[in-house]
């Protein structure tokens, strides 16, 4: 177990060291130059250039890497080149305003779709489960606006329900600002509700046809009690880490919520650095964005094999 | 990779690797469409595509209005006869928007996926049939490339390429093959074991000609279906790209591009001008996936 563990850990360092260059000269390829971005179209050319040294864009790419991967080990992300400003203030904001619509969506969603894949596993082959298998395959394949949209002209527009924008007034309650954020979520737990209750319904179907669940109702236990007890518990537990790999999904998701509900998050602030050609502010976001999805499945692989003694133990392939 | 590793089979985009594990067995092409002509799931979904494709091709011989005509003095006008979708914020017809609207996406999303599947199914074979050092490099980079959501690695592409049909087909092309290239390669590492390829060897066939020629036909059902859920995929991506700015310039109408041009006006009550877009990329996706459905129960019998 513990090689297991060292094993997966330092495959997660190398892929984040990979990453973190990628994600470097991903920013490079943009085109445009940067001193001229931050003076504008007017200055003169030998300022441009000028500046351009100042910020250290024509020393050699491999020299700029190791100042910007070293900054960003000792928590210096650099300096907004829009903003003229330090990255991480903006960075900070944005992730705890993503990382808020994110829980309402993650809230929302669990119950739902473990719900939803139970029903559909215990219906196998029925009417039900179709409805719910294809209804979830088509809803996470809507993209996010699409379904954003035609609920916002249904609730925001026709039946004035729920607000139309994400974000709520400065200093609003919890109560006020979940109001504003139930209409964003809805999109992305449309596209998570079809996968998670996919991985619901594969579990609970293997659990009902095992033999501990054979056993319980050869002991006389009732249908109900059979599924409560012993069924359920070892369909969700890996349904439950599934979920923790959803991440990576979720946070490419924000990007299209967050424009269309006008909300101050990464995937809206990495989407105005590519637009602006923010290098440092696009880097910072998106390696924050390897980060995090990165550790949601070290966590998601790890607590899988806690749960699964086959891997637990060292078996083969 | 480590045997067992959950990320594996269960990818960062939803469904496609947990159908594939269903599907199994060669068929003849003859049976497959016999079979799939029976299926209602997928006629209603071929027919709704056959509907986009028509307007797609067709579209400007039969739309009701020139779709870039831009009538100033009646602009965001409501549901009327002679604008049966109403106007957009130009004053150009939504309805023959929506019609001719549906080229974009129907040329690049199955292009960009063809370019997918053939890269992934290229990379899947050699990561699967060579294993080892091969395998754990290739793996690490695919690895890296499923670390970052698919829209921000389009996004920066795209933006950096600069927006056109090609430049689309490609980036999102190279985005999905590590995606296809995981499930080829799973699919290849249980042929790879099998008397057939051992008996190759014996014969003394060159390795290209195993993996092509005596593995590639018998991993095809997998590669079928991951090909039709990735178009769905395709569309998906395709659509979102349009909405954030990225897809093919302006004014040719597209159904991304037109929500983002009129999605401002929706809180003044102009609500036919997004809404009607929006169904038609709702009423491709069902379809796209009705089709899935269909190809993927056929196979999997």
């Amino acid at each position: 177990m513990a090689a297991y563990l060292l094993k997966r850990v330092g495959l997660s360092i190398v892929t984040l060291f990979l990453l973190s260059i990628v994600v470097f000269y991903a920013g490079q390829v943009l085109p445009g130059d940067p001193g001229r971005f931050i003076l504008g179209p007017l200055a003169a050319h030998s300022a441009v250039l000028t500046l351009d040294r100042q910020l250290g864009v024509e020393r050699p790419l491999v020299d700029q890497y190791w100042t910007w991967i070293s900054g960003f080990v000792h928590g210096n992300m650099g300096t907004s080149y829009e903003y003229q400003a330090p990255v991480e203030p903006y960075i900070t904001s944005a992730a705890v305003q993503s990382l808020k619509l994110a829980s309402v969506a993650f809230v929302i969603v669990v119950p739902l779709s473990i719900l939803g894949g139970v029903v559909a596993a215990l219906k196998a082959g029925g009417p039900i489960d179709r409805i719910i298998s294809i209804g979830g395959l088509s809803g996470s394949t809507l993209p996010e606006f699409v379904s954003g949209i035609i609920l916002l002209e249904i609730f925001a527009v026709a039946f004035h329900v729920l607000p139309a924008t994400a974000t709520s007034p400065m200093g609003s309650s919890v109560v006020t600002q979940l109001d504003h954020l139930i209409l964003p979520a809805i999109p992305l737990v449309l596209v998570l509700f079809g996968y998670v209750s996919r991985m619901a319904r594969a579990g609970t179907i293997e659990a009902l046809a095992s033999d501990y669940a054979r056993t319980a109702a050869l002991k006389g236990l009732r249908r109900s009690v059979v599924i409560r007890r012993h069924v359920l518990r070892n369909a969700l537990l890996p349904t439950i880490t599934v979920i923790a790999t959803q991440m990576g999904y979720l946070i490419g998701g924000l990007v299209v919520v967050e424009t269309l509900f006008n909300y101050q998050g990464i995937g809206s602030l990495v989407l105005g650095a590519v637009n602006s050609k923010d290098f440092p502010m696009l880097e910072a976001g998106v390696l924050l964005i390897g980060v995090v999805y990165m550790l949601a499945t070290l966590l998601a692989d790890i607590s899988y094999s806690l749960l699964n003694p086959r891997i637990r133990l060292g078996g083969g392939e | 990779m480590i045997p067992g590793r959950l990320s594996d089979t269960v990818g960062v985009i939803p469904p496609t690797e947990m159908r594939v594990l269903e599907a199994a067995g060669p068929k003849s092409p003859r049976t497959v469409s016999q079979q799939l002509l029976r299926s209602p799931t997928f006629l209603i979904g071929a027919a709704i595509v056959v509907f986009w494709i028509v307007c797609a091709v067709f579209g400007n011989s039969f739309a009701p209005h020139n779709p870039l005509a831009q009538q100033l003095l009646a602009t965001n006008a409501t549901l009327s006869g002679a604008h049966l979708f109403g106007t957009d914020q130009l004053g150009r017809d939504v309805l023959s928007r929506v019609i001719v609207g549906a080229h974009n996406i129907l040329v690049i999303a199955p292009m960009a996926t063809l370019l997918g599947t053939a890269l992934g199914t290229a990379l899947g074979l050699v990561m699967g049939y060579f294993g080892g050092t091969v395998d754990a490099v290739v793996g690490r980079l695919v690895e890296t490339v499923l670390a970052l959501p698919v829209i921000i690695v389009a996004v920066l592409f795209v933006r950096a390429l600069g927006p056109s049909i090609p430049t689309l087909v490609v980036v999102i092309g190279f985005v999905f093959a590590p995606l296809i290239a995981r499930t080829v390669r799973a699919a290849v590492l249980v042929e790879r074991d099998l008397d057939y390829v051992a008996a190759a060897h014996l014969r003394g066939d060159k390795a290209p000609h195993i993996m092509f020629v005596e593995i590639l036909p018998n991993v095809l059902p997998p590669i079928l279906v991951e090909f039709t859920v990735r178009i769905g995929y395709a569309i998906f991506t395709v659509a979102t790209l349009s909405f954030l700015g990225l897809g093919p310039p302006p004014p040719t109408p597209d159904w991304g591009a037109d929500i983002a041009a009129n999605y401002s006006v929706i809180s003044a009550g102009y609500w036919w001008e997004t809404l009607f877009p929006a169904l038609a990329i709702a009423s491709l996706v069902v379809a796209v996936n009705l089709i899935a459905d269909g190809v993927e129960s056929v196979l999997a019998q």
